[in-house]
């Protein structure tokens, strides 16, 4: 039997992935049950940092909206993404330049994306001027300066980036759908809906599985798009787990606090992942 | 069944109304951006430019400081430059390793690497950070580097190891009869043809390094060394509504990675659909 390669030679990249992830986020886990502060000694606190998360309204609040963001733009952006791939599914004839189009907000930094979309929602941005325009003056509002509607601003934007990802993660999926299915279930006298139901969507499982997984990840580490649109603000009302972590741990120097936060969003992913993991074995052993 | 119709016409025209709808922040971003200040507050921000000018362009070009946005631009291209050497070279020879031993051990390397792709950013960077400001290596490209190396490279193991695993090792074997070394085998004969691979990892990694702004921001955030993002942050921080200016940086930091992007768009969309998949 040859083998091939020498085993020493993953040496330093397990090494590195051992110490980057695995060793700093342990210690950053123990740390979320200390007073730290960065600099000098530290008090083991038990889980005084959870119970603050809990008390405090905009730790708190910061918990609910990266759930509410996260679970929303999860289902708008594979409902349209789904959409879209479906809708540039095989005969248009633009569909490739269509594709690119749609994918493009996703290659670009989220910050920068972000940073036109505050002007959008700007006093005297272009929202507010269409409004204007077509008779619709008294609804116009600083649209980010709302706290009722600040999150749904971020939504928006967070929607209109990421809905490419889901689409091509789809147009894949349906690529491997057989045209002979389809025809099949037409020659059944199956329509557009029920075929889409029955003969279409089981086919895509994995597509699914992988894209409501990868958005679920993604939003719940939402930061660089709250910072450029609102900073958190108004008073709180857009903070997320990320921006909170950040702010505790970098602005305010409160590492045990901090850490306490970027425990708590680790915990939420991986329950997210192996739910997954745990779904996707489940379809697989089915079918 | 699937022939084009009339129907399919409407179609077309539907998903390309859509489509210019969901360009608009595109077509606001370029109009503004070429505006002179004082058309900037008199004219509609929906408006093009009567006088369409660089200046704004200038004044990115020329700020000092923590807003220096030529010296971001070079930054990044280092540090992303850099990491995606590293990663292509440590992904590969770890790829290649854990994909090609039946050992115990390699099956347990595969599940680290595994769990460490999903695992967030937040937790491990408070301690990294400590480590990097006792070591002082907080501000320094090369300690960006590693880190970034570190943070992706379980994502381009994952995507090495899947590719050769699929690849089949008859090649290898031959060069082995042949009486080629394992390293010449790696070299000359595994590394060229898990080519593909590289390219997304390349992609993807240069894609996330490129537009990465919370890490950067923790490390290299007020040094001379720190990336295009964080100095747009900082640029742009430094403004009040002078929209003009801000969106001449926002161009300049899109423009590469979109150029990029044109050239390459089959291999981007692949990477997405495909590399994730795994």
């Amino acid at each position: 039997m040859l083998t091939f390669g020498r085993g020493w030679w993953s040496l330093p990249g397990v090494l590195l992935v051992l110490a980057i992830h695995y060793v700093a986020t342990s210690i950053g886990g123990a740390f979320a049950f200390t007073d730290w502060t960065g600099i000098g000694s530290f008090e083991w606190v038990g889980s005084r940092n959870f119970t603050t998360i809990l008390e405090d309204p905009t730790m708190r609040g910061a918990l609910v909206n990266t759930l509410l963001l996260a679970a929303t733009s999860v289902v708008l952006v594979n409902v349209l993404g789904l959409s879209l791939a479906l809708a540039l599914n095989r005969t248009l004839r633009s569909r490739y330049v269509l594709r690119m189009l749609f994918f493009m907000p996703v290659v670009l930094s989220p910050l920068a994306i972000s940073y036109i979309w505050k002007f959008i929602f700007d006093y005297d941005g272009p929202v507010n001027a269409a409004l204007a325009a077509v008779g619709l003056g008294e609804w116009k509002r600083a649209w980010l300066a709302d706290p009722d509607l600040a999150l749904w601003a971020v939504l928006l934007v967070i929607v209109w980036q990421t809905t490419g990802i889901a689409m091509v993660i789809y147009t894949a999926g349906l690529a491997a759908v057989p045209a002979e299915f389809e025809e099949a279930a037409a020659l059944d006298g199956a329509g557009l809906w029920q075929r889409f139901w029955h003969v279409v969507l089981p086919c895509i499982r994995p597509a699914v599985a992988i894209s409501t997984t990868l958005g679920l990840i993604n939003g719940l580490r939402i930061f660089d798009q709250i910072i450029a649109l609102t900073a958190g603000g108004p008073a709180g009302a857009t903070e997320t787990l990320a921006t909170k972590v950040f702010q505790q741990a970098f602005s305010l120097g409160n590492f045990g606090q901090g850490a306490a936060l970027a425990l708590l969003l680790t915990m939420i992913i991986l329950v997210v992942a192996i739910i997954q993991q745990r779904v996707t074995n489940g379809t697989a052993r089915e079918s | 069944m699937f022939r084009y119709t009339w129907f399919t016409v409407l179609r077309e025209i539907g998903v390309w109304i859509l489509a210019l709808a969901f360009l608009l922040p595109f077509y606001l971003l370029i109009a503004n951006a070429f505006k002179p200040d004082d058309e900037l507050y008199t004219t509609s921000t929906l408006a093009w430019p009567t006088a369409p000018t660089l200046n704004n362009f200038a004044n990115v070009l020329s700020a000092q400081g923590n807003s220096n946005v030529t010296l971001g631009l070079r930054n990044s291209l280092i540090i992303t430059a850099g990491t995606t050497c590293g990663l292509v070279l440590l992904g590969a020879l770890t790829g290649y390793v854990i994909s090609r031993s039946t050992r115990r051990w390699s099956r347990w390397a595969y599940y680290l690497f595994l769990v460490a792709i999903v695992m967030p950013t937040q937790l491990g960077a408070v301690p990294l950070y400590v480590g990097a400001r006792t070591l002082g290596l907080t501000g320094s490209p090369w300690g960006m580097i590693v880190l970034y190396t570190g943070m992706l490279l379980p994502l381009a193991i994952f995507l090495y190891a899947g590719f050769l695993r699929q690849l089949g090792i008859e090649y290898e074997e031959a060069a082995a009869i042949d009486g080629a070394g394992s390293l010449q085998i790696f070299v000359r004969i595994v590394f060229p043809l898990v080519a593909p691979a590289t390219g997304t990892v390349a992609i993807l990694a240069g894609l996330i390094v490129w537009n990465d702004f919370f890490t950067a921001l923790i490390f290299l955030g007020g040094s001379e060394n720190q990336t295009l993002p964080v100095s747009m942050y900082y640029f742009i921080g430094a403004l009040v509504s002078k929209w003009n200016s801000i969106f001449a940086v926002v161009i300049i930091s899109m423009l590469p990675i979109l150029a990029f992007y044109l050239f390459a768009q089959k291999r981007f969309i692949q990477g997405f659909s495909g590399g994730l998949k795994g």
